[in-house]
């Protein structure tokens, strides 16, 4: 593993940082390497990017503040605005420099460009090379359209010493504003592997159990979880909240630590079921702590999705039944589906073409209330008489989303509609 | 064009003459810098010094420039401050923007004894300043040079070559449709002499011994062949000098006290890092779940021929592939592939055809992939531990059906 050696910067700082970043050696010796020393020019624009949670941000802050340099860290969806981001910017310039707090007012770059001179030249900040960081730098792209290529010019257009970093998930070729800008250096921070994640995790382990306890027990986690997620926060999340029930055949004291089988057979179920629920965030994380001391059954869980299944009135099941088979069903079926003396559908060359895609991957079709009705009355057994009452449950049908209203209010055949639930909401109804 | 450009310039301050010039070029090919050049020599000529007033509209030493003035009023406000006539204006109100730019340029002359000092605008970024409303900035200012009161020179550099289109009618009118162009026109040979130069230490350099072991591996280097390919695939790519600087940046830092002289291994490790494809970058930490769905979104590319699709025809290929051919995947839920495909829109990979409405069900929302099929089967070679068999289901194509 390559130390980081850097002659502008004393030894046991570099050590200290070494440890707060395992497995991101090679980047941060790269970046070092390209900071040099503190008063020395760097490039005017870099930029970051790689996965979620691959570390970007959290190096970031760990070199900056561990070598003390100069530096500015902004969120770009925090300060979402030009004005916001200008002014919180020059703020933390106050603060890096040891002015007293002084409140700015800056609407434009105009004023930016001026203000930032100012602050820059005070005494402290004169020889060594500013940082400012953007964190979520895609949101640039929304604000105003100049505040980026102003951004990657600023060495440029202040004649400072001063580097802008961005940090970014989504890659450079999105961000080039249509007549071009200054190219950044791009910096890729590249995934951690399962080997690296491993180590990571492992090493928050609790001190009751032994290291190898804990590794073994991340190996299962990524068994089940790598595949599909390789989020560290995520893994980290889950590997916190389970690690209780994994311990529970030891606390209990029918396996000793070393049983894996008996271990991997007890925990095995429950992380499956936290793939549905955890994952997913149906339920939140102190509802399945509580759920593992309880012990109850893994059926009693209410996630998110079950909250939707809202008991509906007999009829009003009936009308969503309906509404999802005339979405779903062409409008020629319906003569073979509903009456009882049905006759031969002749297939003519036009439906032998557009057989191909089927109904239920593009989507519900619209269709009029007419039809709705019809539907309705051939499925329902006994007669139903086209009361007021019918009509409002259509109604807040719509208002409960299950169905959606389509084109204007007043069109001339009637007003239709569009089902959007799905098949399964439709068989858990109709049970 | 440096001697034509200069010559325009002296005109101005040694002969009292209005100009307008636009110097025209795409980026990195060196207007800002030309432009630098003839200032510095101008200023350095007798005649001149102490008596022209520059105002940098975004430029070197930059107050205000197409980018940072996106409003005609500011760019007016700048100016002011530039020509340093604050106290002057304090707060007078003026009708429109001509009277102001009047009254500055009759302050300027009452503040000199004998003649008026000739001023230089420089307006960087030079199509902003076009898209602003009615153009008024650049109609007075043009207007002045027409008119001959105060002598005042008017230069602007913009990377658009069909800028005089944007110009409307009566602005264009008075512009002296004088332009200079810049083209990046040198062949190979040139651009490795441009290479030694660059990296040559100057005479100047306090380490006589250092400088000269320097400059000597310097031209070792421009000779070997691997380096000469290097620079060969850059130029190839590019003629900016940009990203030749980039690539010399880059691999000069990694110099240090241990390894004190450039070496081709350097460079090479330069453009390797330089010029990765992004894009498979980020396939590459993906994980085996996202990785089917982007094959499954190749594949209906090439059925369907690039028409767009949803999550619901994505996931029905992905069913049909665990279910026939997958003995290493396990059937995950409909909400778990989900997740993954939203994570994948998070990353830009896959991008909606039309904003999502409340309306319409996030399901059946209409994509696209932005990922090319040969990017995809690149990516997958270097992919780690990825499972044979989608490997194979990428390969195949509808052999299965």
């Amino acid at each position: 593993m390559p130390n980081l050696e850097h002659p502008a910067y004393p030894a046991a700082d570099l050590l200290h940082l070494e440890s707060l970043v395992p497995c991101r050696e090679s980047q941060v010796s790269t970046l070092l390497s390209i900071f040099g020393e503190r008063q020395q020019f760097s490039f005017p624009s870099i930029f970051i990017y790689g996965h979620t949670s691959s570390g970007k941000t959290y190096v970031m802050q760990t070199l900056l503040t561990t070598l003390q340099l100069p530096h500015v860290f902004v969120n770009c969806v925090e300060y979402f605005t030009s004005r916001l981001l200008l002014e919180e910017i020059l703020i933390q310039l106050q603060s890096c420099s040891g002015t007293e707090q002084t409140s700015v007012h800056c609407d434009t770059l105009n004023d930016f460009v001026r203000l930032f001179k100012q602050a820059l030249a005070s005494q402290e900040l004169q020889d060594q090379t500013l940082y400012i960081v953007l964190d979520r730098a895609e949101q640039l792209r929304e604000m105003e359209a100049n505040i980026l290529p102003a951004f990657l010019r600023l060495q440029e257009l202040t004649d400072r010493n001063v580097t802008v970093v961005l940090l970014s998930e989504i890659v450079w070729e999105l961000f080039r504003p249509s007549s071009g800008c200054f190219e950044p250096f791009t910096m890729y921070f590249p995934d951690y592997s399962i080997g690296h994640l491993q180590k990571i995790l492992s090493q928050n382990h609790p001190p009751e159990y032994s290291a190898d306890f804990y590794s073994a027990y991340i190996n299962i986690l990524l068994g089940v979880f790598y595949m599909v997620c390789r989020d560290l926060k995520e893994l980290r999340h889950l590997a916190a909240l389970n690690f209780a029930k994994y311990c529970e055949p030891v606390v209990r004291g029918e396996a000793n630590e070393r049983d894996t089988r008996k271990l991997w057979k007890n925990i095995e179920p429950h992380l499956k079921k936290a793939m549905q629920t955890v994952y997913l965030r149906e339920i939140s994380s102190s509802q399945w702590e509580r759920l593992q001391h309880d012990g109850g059954e893994p059926g009693q869980l209410k996630g998110l999705s079950a909250h939707t299944h809202v008991e509906l009135p007999y009829y009003s099941k009936f009308l969503l039944i309906a509404a999802y088979l005339a979405s779903y069903n062409p409008v020629r079926t319906d003569k073979r589906f509903f009456l009882k003396h049905h006759g031969k559908i002749r297939k003519t060359n036009f439906m032998k073409k557009h057989e191909k895609t089927s109904n239920h991957l593009l989507g519900p079709k619209p269709f009029p209330l007419d039809r709705l009705l019809a539907i309705l009355y051939s499925i329902v057994d006994n007669r139903v008489a086209p009361t007021a009452n019918i009509f409002s449950q259509i109604t807040s049908l719509v208002t409960l989303q299950l169905l959606s209203m389509v084109g204007q209010n007043d069109q001339l055949d009637g007003p239709r509609y569009k089902c959007t639930v799905s098949l399964d909401f439709i068989r858990a109804i109709a049970r | 064009q440096r001697s034509h450009l200069l010559e325009l310039l002296k005109r101005t301050t040694v002969h009292g003459e209005s100009n307008s010039a636009l110097i025209i070029g795409p980026r990195g090919s060196g207007k800002s810098a030309l432009l630098n050049h003839v200032l510095k020599k101008l200023r350095e000529m007798n005649q001149v010094r102490g008596n022209l007033l520059e105002v940098h509209l975004n430029g070197k030493n930059p107050f205000l420039s197409g980018l940072l003035q996106t409003n005609d009023k500011v760019a007016l406000k700048e100016i002011t401050r530039q020509l340093q006539l604050e106290n002057v204006v304090g707060d007078k109100v003026f009708g429109s923007f001509a009277e102001n730019l009047a009254f500055l340029l009759e302050a300027l002359r009452r503040g000199n004894r004998t003649s008026s000092c000739p001023i230089l605008f420089v307006l960087d970024e030079f199509d902003l300043f076009v898209h602003h409303k009615n153009q008024t900035l650049l109609y007075n200012l043009f207007d002045i040079s027409q008119s001959a009161q105060t002598p005042v020179t008017v230069i602007g550099l913009t990377c658009r070559q069909d800028i005089l289109e944007l110009l409307e009618k009566r602005v264009k009118s008075r512009f002296s449709h004088r332009q200079i162009y810049l083209m990046n026109s040198f062949d190979f040979k040139e651009y490795i002499k441009i290479f030694k130069k660059q990296l040559s230490l100057p005479a100047e350099f306090p380490d006589e011994a250092f400088a000269q072991k320097w400059n000597n591996n310097v031209q070792h280097l421009s000779e070997d062949k691997s380096v000469q390919d290097v620079l060969q695939s850059l130029f190839q790519h590019s003629k900016e000098l940009r990203s030749l600087h980039l690539l010399l940046m880059l691999a000069v830092s990694a110099v240090s006290v241990q390894h004190p002289l450039l070496t081709a291994a350097d460079l090479q490790e330069a453009r390797r890092q330089h010029s990765s494809d992004s894009r498979a970058n980020i396939v590459h930490g993906l994980s085996v779940l996202e990785i089917c769905l982007i094959i499954a979104m190749k594949h209906l590319n090439e059925v369907y021929d690039g028409e767009p699709f949803n999550f619901q025809m994505v996931y029905n290929e992905f069913q049909k592939f665990i279910q026939r051919k997958a003995h290493s995947m396990y059937n995950f839920e409909k909400p778990v592939v989900m997740k993954a495909f939203e994570h994948l829109l998070q990353l830009e990979l896959v991008q909606p055809l039309e904003r999502p409405s409340a309306r319409a069900q996030r399901e059946f929302l209409l994509m696209k992939l932005l990922l090319d099929s040969s990017q995809i089967m690149e990516a997958l070679q270097v992919y780690p531990n990825c499972p044979t068999d989608v490997k194979q289901w990428a390969a195949s194509s509808l052999s299965w059906l």
